[in-house]
């Protein structure tokens, strides 16, 4: 079985999926209305939704149905306090952790959905408003989305009183313009606020201090477009598409060195086997070297562990990865992982927001480390001082960056050192 | 002044402005200075000026330091001048594994710049950028507001040749 959760409306052979008409034929927008008409109790909502056991889509894999429950008032007293109070519910389109192209999809082709979700988290938590926020490359995605709003709007589907039934919702895009640091969700609502996309500390969590100080859930473009089919079945329907603790299906994107590269949507816990033939198995006939499971952040894994695990949290973090965001990047026989490994560096030297001391400088450090050795000037102590300035960026940081950048060089080194000390004796790859 | 640095700011991006600022609650006006700044962006054929970025902060009464602060943290906003075609390449992982360093290498070659340069008849400019997110499609690259994906050589001259 395969796309039945979020591309379920992005069949090859539809035409305009994106369209409001296309949506509706196939069951859009039935739950939203059920929910409004019937006036279901959040706490239903949230229910089926641990039940379901939908885990946050964007690569921290938190339960969606518990963060939705820090929105609810503890008591009598907190319901009361609450009142009047404006909370948010913001969708993360950030998209930018190299390797996941998966939220662009739902944009382009199945906007409805995520505005579906966006309505029933909203109505869920309390919030009467909802900001989307897109990265600013993606503009046809954002056009897609626009138009989605638009075309809601005209149908009585957002705005004030929705169908009679007392709700208020107005939704709204807001366009980010190149960071990637603004995925991290205390950047991305001082992005909204029109700040430099720096992150906060936390404590407070955005459920109590988010956007503009008001309450506000952050959820992954991925995770609110799953929860439109969740509700329509069920939770039950949801966790037996995957595994327990592992539920549903989820957007993978297979890059890199396949014959097929794509977004694929299968069941949670298929084999890593399963998904390298999907995607037409490695390219030109060569052999499967590395993967990195879960985006650009994720350790890498040799060839023998990958082809052991199943697509889920557990058994990939049983691998000794992270399921991240479903970005499975696949690296070929020919891959010289000293100059692979300095591009991704280069990438989190570029990306740190420069807040916090470890990040910025041992970004800029590891950079300069993995540039000389890739230009034959390493030195016989460079792996060690890799591994150092690694483990003192680690946990040292405001946000998971700095985390981010350090794991992929500690799993490169570790799984092929050989080629980094090849590198480092004869000043060049020991790869082709 | 403020009327001075303001009248910077055409009418069209004006109204453009307003319309971002529709969206956000009304003592929050700052929220709009990135749809704002890439407004003035393409009014001004792609780049930043401080004339414009000061323009920006007194159109949204934002102190200036504000504003470039935004303006320097962002990629997407140029402060000096690109190409009327401003050609973005990825090299990130997933395009690094299919080619994009031939890709930078067949650009610079064909338009005889290298990256980071501009084209002396202001045509092209080609800048390198981390990824785009269209990872399944590498390699890749944007110019102006479209994605250019699975690239090739022949496709390359193809998009250059309808832009030239």
């Amino acid at each position: 079985m395969a796309n039945q959760v979020c591309f379920k409306f992005k069949q090859h052979n539809q035409a305009e999926s994106w369209t409001l008409a296309a949506y509706q034929a196939l069951g859009g927008y039935k739950v939203i209305k059920k929910i409004l008409n019937e006036k279901i109790a959040p706490e239903t909502l949230i229910a089926e939704l641990k039940t379901s056991a939908l885990r946050g889509r964007g690569g921290a894999g938190f339960s969606t149905g518990l963060k939705w429950s820090f929105m609810l008032p503890r008591d009598e007293a907190a319901r009361e306090r609450m009142k009047g109070v404006q909370k948010y519910i913001v969708c993360n389109s950030d998209e930018g952790e190299p390797g996941t192209c998966k939220d662009r999809d739902i944009l382009r082709y199945n906007p409805h959905a995520l505005i579906e979700g966006m309505m029933i988290a909203g109505y869920t938590i309390g919030a009467s408003k909802g900001y989307n926020y897109i990265r600013g490359e993606f503009w046809q995605p954002y056009q897609r989305f626009e138009t989605a709003i638009a075309e809601a709007y005209k149908a009585g589907l957002l705005g004030e009183n929705i169908l009679n039934t007392g709700f208020d919702f107005d939704l709204y895009t807001h366009l980010g313009a190149g960071a990637y640091i603004c995925g991290e969700e205390t950047a991305l609502l001082e992005s909204i606020e029109g700040k430099k996309g720096q992150p906060r500390f936390k404590p407070p969590f955005p459920a109590s201090y988010g956007l503009y100080g008001q309450p506000t859930t952050i959820n992954n473009t991925e995770t609110l477009s799953s929860v439109p089919s969740i509700l329509a079945n069920s939770g039950e329907w949801f966790l037996n598409l995957g595994k327990p603790n592992n539920g549903g299906e989820k957007l993978f994107s297979v890059s890199g060195h396949v014959e097929r590269p794509a977004n694929y949507e299968i069941p949670m816990g298929t084999p890593f086997a399963d998904l390298l033939n999907m995607a037409g198995g490695v390219w030109q006939g060569r052999k499967l070297k590395a993967v990195i499971p879960g985006g650009s952040s994720t350790p890498v894994l040799k060839a023998e562990i990958a082809m052991k695990m199943n697509m889920d949290y557990d058994s990939i973090a049983a691998a000794g990865s992270m399921l991240g965001a479903g970005s499975v990047i696949i690296m070929d026989d020919s891959t010289d992982m000293v100059k692979t490994l300095a591009r991704l560096a280069h990438f989190y030297y570029d990306e740190s927001c420069g807040q916090c001391t470890p990040c910025r400088e041992g970004t800029g450090w590891l950079t300069r480390i993995l540039h000389r050795i890739l230009h034959g000037e390493g030195r016989p102590e460079d792996l060690e001082l890799l591994d150092n300035v690694s483990n003192q960026i680690m946990g040292n940081t405001i946000c998971a960056l700095g985390d981010a950048a350090a794991m992929p060089v500690i799993s490169f080194i570790k799984n092929f050192r050989e080629e980094f000390q090849y590198y480092i004796e004869h000043g060049r790859s020991m790869v082709g | 002044m403020t009327h001075k640095t303001s009248s910077l700011i055409s009418d069209e991006s004006k109204a453009d402005i307003d319309r971002w600022l529709q969206k956000y609650p009304a003592d929050k006006k700052q929220s709009a200075v990135m749809a704002a700044l890439r407004i003035v962006q393409d009014q001004n054929g792609g780049w930043l000026t401080p004339a414009l970025i000061e323009a920006v902060a007194a159109y949204l009464d934002m102190e200036p330091i504000a504003v470039y602060e935004v303006a320097s943290f962002y990629s997407m906003y140029e402060h000096k001048p690109v190409g009327k075609h401003h050609i973005k390449v990825c090299t990130n992982i997933s395009c690094l594994l299919r080619g994009s360093d031939a890709v930078m290498a067949h650009l610079e070659k064909q338009l005889g710049i290298k990256k980071g340069q501009v084209t002396e008849d202001g045509l092209f400019s080609i800048k390198e950028v981390e990824c785009l997110g269209a990872c399944v499609n590498a390699p890749m690259m944007q110019i102006g507001r479209d994605y250019h994906e699975d690239l090739s050589p022949e496709k390359i001259d193809e998009i250059l040749a309808r832009l030239k």
